[in-house]
């Protein structure tokens, strides 16, 4: 049986088929919940305290 | 607190205020080019033409526009969400003006005529270098930051901001592979592509679909996943939904060129490609469509009364249809009407008006009171009219190139009993008139809407000065 270029086509589609469905095996396992929902938030807790022009007072503008 | 260490918010002001102003060019051109396919007798001089109109049209409103809007919301959102300024802020300054300058040589040469030809592609070797330069600083700014993050995690918006750098580096470098030419002893701008053939062609659509992918769909969802958040004031819907979304289009958008090019010399197996990964390609645009917009759910009312919200979740409902309809656009049968008709432009108007211009849109309203030291923008109202004038325009603008997309279509396969056409390509044109009427009438709408925002932009710098908020400790430090 001859082995040709064609035949790792093949199987890198394969493999990297395989890999993807490990990667949403693995996002939806349970033990990356904790991680994830603290993920989430980290747009959330960034917030700045707002300095307006010339008072110099922060306030919080998303309050 | 003077001494505290500060956000680099300036290159952030240069390009979110560029990307208003580039909008309003790029727009303009659009509406003057739509107006020359009702009036041709507008084709005045050689340099202002249709032909030389159109491309400077779809490089500003794509790379001008749609670029300025990227870097900006890219640089505001890697740095906040990595808890620290971006990495070499010379450089970050440099990719702003040599961007700029990219947009200025691309205004200067397609008027004069320089062109590769080659779609979203066309501007000429030595501009495409500096691409490379500007492209390769902006990736140097991007995962220097990242690789400072003072946090741990990184954010979803970050990957696929880093997805939308690496492949624009890869596609541009393969795509623009081209041969000078040298005439009588000189280097010309002038060049050819190192690829000829079907194989150009190949080329030029994995580029170009992958343009399409990318720069027009991965970065701008980094741009949703940051700023619905904030806005809504909520985290994402599903953080492990945007994890598979990231991954599920990373495998299959670069296959998807080959649908540009349905029933030509490409071979039909590639042909078949392009269509079967078009049409996986629906399961993770939709995925992400409705990451994005339930992360409302429970706070529909906030809709009520906040247009930037609006602006953002209609153009994720217009992400959503115009990623239903190119799936079905790629199916070969439909491909067969469609194809070559106002239909594709209609498609396309629906991505770039409605998702692509709706997103940045929200999201520099969003950036411009924080960026001047101000709680809020000049006007809501005005935010608020904005955002209905849009929305009318583009609906307008792809209603009429539907109809007259598949009405053109119908009349070029018609024939008659005896196997003679029945109509002559001209009666399309004819039949086709009042619709390119509707289409500019919905393009100086979108216009208009973008000249509101202009002078919101400027109402709002007026009021505020130009603040740099200080760089805050990881709230995962408590």
């Amino acid at each position: 049986m001859d082995f040709n270029v064609n035949d790792l086509r093949s199987i890198i589609t394969v493999l990297t088929f395989l890999m993807f469905v490990g990667i949403v095996w693995w996002a939806f396992s349970s033990h990356r919940k904790a991680v994830y929902d603290e993920a989430a938030r980290l747009p959330l807790d960034d917030d700045s305290p707002f300095v307006s022009e010339g008072t110099g007072h922060p306030s919080h503008p998303d309050k | 607190m003077q001494s505290q260490a500060t956000y680099n918010y300036k290159v952030v002001r240069q390009f979110a205020v560029m990307t208003v102003i580039w909008g309003i060019v790029g727009m303009l051109v659009g509406v003057i080019i739509a107006s020359q396919l009702v009036w041709p007798q507008l084709n005045i001089i050689e340099y202002l033409g249709y032909g030389r109109l159109r491309p400077l049209h779809t490089n500003a409103v794509i790379f001008a526009f749609g670029g300025c809007a990227l870097f900006a919301t890219s640089y505001y959102s890697v740095q906040r969400t990595c808890h620290t300024p971006l990495f070499l802020p010379g450089l970050a300054a440099f990719t702003f003006w040599g961007w700029q300058l990219v947009i200025l040589l691309a205004a200067l040469s397609f008027p004069l005529g320089f062109t590769t030809g080659k779609e979203y592609a066309e501007l000429e070797w030595p501009i495409d270098i500096l691409i490379t330069v500007v492209w390769v600083s902006y990736a140097i700014v991007f995962f220097g930051t990242l690789a400072i993050r003072k946090v741990s995690h990184i954010y979803v918006s970050n990957w696929f901001f880093a997805s939308f750098i690496i492949a624009i580096a890869v596609l541009h470098l393969v795509n623009s592979a081209e041969i000078p030419v040298f005439a009588a002893g000189i280097l010309t701008p002038k060049s050819y592509s190192a690829y000829a053939g079907v194989q150009d062609a190949m080329v030029q659509w994995w580029y170009g679909h992958n343009a399409v992918g990318f720069f027009l769909t991965a970065a701008f969802l980094g741009m949703m996943y940051y700023f619905v958040p904030k806005q809504a004031g909520r985290p994402i819907y599903s953080y492990r939904l945007s994890v598979v979304h990231f991954w599920a289009l990373i495998f299959t958008y670069m296959w998807a060129g080959p649908h540009h090019l349905h029933y030509t010399a490409l071979p039909d197996w590639a042909q078949s490609v392009g269509m079967v990964f078009s049409l996986i390609l629906l399961a993770p645009s939709w995925g992400g469509m409705i990451n994005g917009i339930m992360t409302l759910s429970g706070a529909w009312h906030k809709l009520r009364d906040d247009p930037i919200l609006k602006f953002m979740i209609t153009s994720l409902s217009f992400y959503g249809m115009s990623t239903f309809e190119g799936p079905m656009m790629s199916v070969k049968s439909v491909n067969a009407l469609s194809h070559y008709t106002d239909w594709t432009v209609g498609h396309v108007h629906s991505g770039a008006l409605g998702w692509v211009g709706m997103i940045s849109i929200g999201s520099i309203y969003y950036l411009l009171p924080r960026l001047f030291g101000k709680g809020e923008m000049y006007s809501t109202r005005l935010i608020n009219v904005h955002f209905w004038i849009a929305t009318l325009g583009t609906v307008l603008y792809i209603a009429a190139l539907w109809i007259s997309g598949v009405m053109q279509g119908l009349m070029w396969r018609a024939t008659n009993p005896d196997g003679t056409l029945t109509y002559t390509f001209v009666e399309a044109v004819k039949a086709s008139y009042p619709f390119w009427t509707i289409r500019v009438v919905g393009g100086v709408l979108y216009l208009v809407g973008m000249l509101l925002m202009a002078y919101n932009m400027f109402k709002t710098i007026a009021g505020g000065k130009a603040v740099d908020a200080p760089v805050l400790a990881p709230a995962a430090a408590h």
